[in-house]
């Protein structure tokens, strides 16, 4: 043991050093992947006929208000809607670079600000919802490969079918539904009333608990069916190995013959799916955060896209796409830590 | 079982290995669907639910848009044999409602009334309409008749209900019915020309075309798909008329749908383009169009369409969420996802959850077509041994 020490130590630090270089090279090919998103969600943006002068226009005169041609090419000229395209795209992707995300005409106020507000609720609601996954799905997943054909196994297989299967703002709809008539309270938000403008305090983040596990447990859901088949499928294959027969013929006892070697080798894909599993989180928390009326990135996002308030729908829809490759570059560098089979290429 | 089938062969094996030999692929395929019996149930509830849909005007009892102002947010009927004396009917029937308004509350609230007894009439006439927008028609599979009791008052019937303007549910689901699950068949042709074309190409051609191809499909995998379907719904022009909408939602549906299916073309087209019989074709002096169409699609297409089969939930799905936000298909068209959005807060799920059944028929026609698609794609593998993916 002792004699091994330092070649461990060695080996970790070469790990590390080659890991370093993974991580660089992986976020430098992120780069043009950004670049090519980031044009293809401007157009997008771009694409409605009109823009934030118009519809703002539309507003003031069905108020009864006259606006002047020059006071609309002021008002343009002040959001840049007057330069070509490609200058309003480098005005936005080169503040974006240096953490300047523009100027949301809907709220008057820096884009910046309004999305700092929501995106630590985002990110918390989403990484809740991915250990709420694994928690509930690495269990079921053993139970349902070891006891294969059980009652228990089809009644998981079927509630995963119909989990796969609900869309998950009509999950949210059932949760609230169930709430109300079951339990009495009304669901929705991250916040009592009272406590949605207060400071923070012990109160306040206890009030926090009490409302994150409903988006978490609907979020989480989703990804619990696919990931507990993934994980069955995996953990079968694997027992059926004739290693694990021969370390049962040997009297190894159950618990640690699953454990042992079969589970760690299963949950290799269980690591990977999460790759997978972000973009959905992602998309999954825009719409439910609107049906459970949570402070995060979806309802401005909803709001943004319906006012045509291009720099925050773009900066949002970016966030959320620099939060999906982020993730698959979390997820690649834990799969190579749990595997020692896969090496950084 | 088809343990069954093959016994008698066996005995007379020159015979039996003839008979074998006339089995074409299609018929073996089909063989290994009907062992999945989840996955054939899952087709035929499918195509059932189609031919509600594609018979909608037939099958439901009202117009969409019909209103009955004697039954606004009314709960749904149950059909009965048995009235409430223990009398049996042979035709059977629904009680109608009793309407009053809470004093506290200002809700309405339906109680039955037996003294209401409609019988259901089937294949009777009804309101007027034009099946597959061409032949005028009245007759529907069932409406209500009676209620002679109370002049002035036809009977009703209203299955799963009716919504805050009196409009009956079930009428309104099979109606969505046909949109909701026509988008995802639409859907489903073009993301299948979508994944053949850039995935033949990219297999095909190789080179600088396949990277970029591949270097597309990369990207668009990574980015969450329903923002971007809502940033490009919500650039659909409002003025549009529901048809052009209708297929300007189920093209931006598809436009994200292809990249796994052209992906798995792309492989195939790469392990078929060194097989010998392509070589030969090649070599014999087939050309590049007569070589992809004549020998190597056939190779993958029963596989590439189950595949894409498992692309149309997502659909239906998207097109629902959408919808629901109200950025989808707008409120004149009636789809799942439209009805659904009435049920917006709890108030109204509380107060009217059947306005929920639409979601239903969402969740269940998802959870066909994803056992179906499983079902086909395991049959139409020939090296699929039965395990995940």
């Amino acid at each position: 043991m002792q004699r091994r020490a330092p070649a461990l130590g060695a080996l970790a630090n070469a790990v590390r050093r080659f890991a370093k270089r993974y991580v660089v090279r992986r976020v430098a090919g992120m780069v043009p992947t950004l670049v090519l998103i980031s044009i293809i969600i401007f157009v997008v943006i771009q694409l409605p006929p009109g823009d934030i002068v118009t519809s703002t226009l539309d507003r003031l005169q069905a108020s009864g208000v006259e606006v002047s041609a020059e006071q609309v090419q002021n008002l343009r000229a002040q959001y840049n809607l007057d330069k070509p395209w490609h200058l309003q795209y480098l005005h936005w992707a080169g503040g974006f670079v240096v953490g300047d995300m523009g100027y949301s005409y809907r709220y008057s106020r820096p884009v910046n600000e309004l999305i700092g507000e929501r995106l630590g609720y985002t990110l918390l609601i989403t990484i809740s919802a991915v250990l709420f996954t694994w928690t509930v799905a690495l269990p079921i997943g053993i139970y349902s490969a070891v006891r294969q054909y059980s009652a228990g196994d089809y009644a998981f297989t079927v509630l995963g079918l119909v989990g796969i299967a609900t869309p998950q703002f009509l999950l949210a709809l059932i949760f609230m539904y169930v709430g109300y008539e079951w339990f009495g309270i009304s669901i929705g938000g991250l916040f009592s009333p009272e406590f949605r403008e207060a400071p923070w305090s012990l109160a306040r983040l206890w009030d926090l608990g009490k409302h994150i596990w409903i988006p978490m447990v609907v979020l989480g859901l989703g990804g619990t069916a696919a990931t507990m088949r993934v994980l069955r499928a995996n953990l079968l294959d694997e027992l059926n190995k004739p290693y694990v027969v021969t370390a049962r013929a040997k009297g190894v006892p159950p618990v640690r013959l699953v454990l042992k070697y079969p589970l760690r080798i299963a949950l290799n894909p269980f690591v990977s799916t999460v790759g997978l599993l972000l973009p959905t989180l992602i998309a999954g928390e825009a719409i439910i955060s609107i049906v459970l009326n949570l402070p995060t990135l979806g309802q401005l996002l909803l709001d943004s896209l319906q006012t045509q308030d291009m720099f925050l729908a773009g900066s949002v829809v970016m966030l959320q796409v620099i939060l999906v490759l982020v993730g698959l570059l979390l997820s690649d560098l834990l799969l190579a830590w749990i595997d020692p089979r896969i090496r950084y290429e | 079982m088809s343990e069954a089938a093959a016994a008698p062969v066996a005995p007379d094996a020159p015979r039996g290995a003839e008979q074998l030999a006339e089995i074409t692929p299609r018929e073996l395929t089909w063989r290994r669907f009907k062992r999945h019996r989840l996955a054939l149930a899952s087709g035929w509830f499918l195509a059932v639910l189609y031919l509600l849909a594609a018979l909608c005007e037939f099958v439901s009892p009202y117009r969409p848009e019909t209103r009955n102002v004697a039954a606004i947010n009314a709960p749904p009927m149950g059909v009965r044999f048995f009235d409430l004396e223990g009398g049996f009917h042979l035709r059977p029937f629904v009680y109608g409602y009793d309407m009053r308004v809470n004093p506290d509350t200002w809700m309405r609230e339906y109680t039955m009334n037996a003294a209401k007894r409609y019988p259901l009439e089937f294949f009777a006439k009804g309101d007027s309409y034009r099946l597959f927008g061409l032949v005028p028609l009245d007759r529907h599979l069932f409406v209500a008749t009676g209620g002679a009791g109370e002049p002035g008052q036809r009977g009703y019937v209203h299955l799963f209900g009716t919504d805050q303007l009196g409009r009956d549910m079930f009428s309104r689901v099979f109606y969505g019915a046909r949109v909701s699950l026509s988008i995802g068949l639409v859907g489903l042709a073009m993301t299948f020309v979508l994944g053949i074309v850039f995935g033949g190409l990219a297999g095909y051609i190789g080179g600088w075309v396949d990277r970029a191809i591949q270097r597309i499909t990369a990207v668009l995998l990574s980015i969450p798909q329903l923002p971007l379907w809502m940033a490009l719904t919500a650039a659909l022009p409002p003025a549009w008329s529901p048809l052009r909408i209708y297929f300007g939602v189920t093209i931006i549906l598809s436009l994200f749908g292809w990249t796994i299916l052209a992906r798995q073309v792309r492989g195939r087209f790469l392990a078929l383009r060194v097989e010998e019989f392509v070589v030969a074709a090649r070599l014999i002096g087939a050309g590049r169009m007569r070589v992809i169409l004549r020998h190597m699609l056939p190779n993958f297409l029963s596989h590439t369409i189950t595949t894409a089969t498992l692309a149309v939930p997502a659909m239906i799905i998207g097109e629902t969420a959408l919808s629901f936000l109200g950025i989808g298909l707008r409120p004149p068209v009636v789809s799942w996802g439209v009805l659904l959005q009435q049920a917006q807060n709890y108030q109204v799920i509380v107060m009217t959850p059947w306005l929920m059944i639409p979601g239903l028929f969402v969740v269940l026609a998802v959870m066909a077509f994803n056992l179906f698609g499983d079902g086909l794609r395991d049959a139409a593998d020939p090296y699929n041994t039965g395990g995940q993916n």
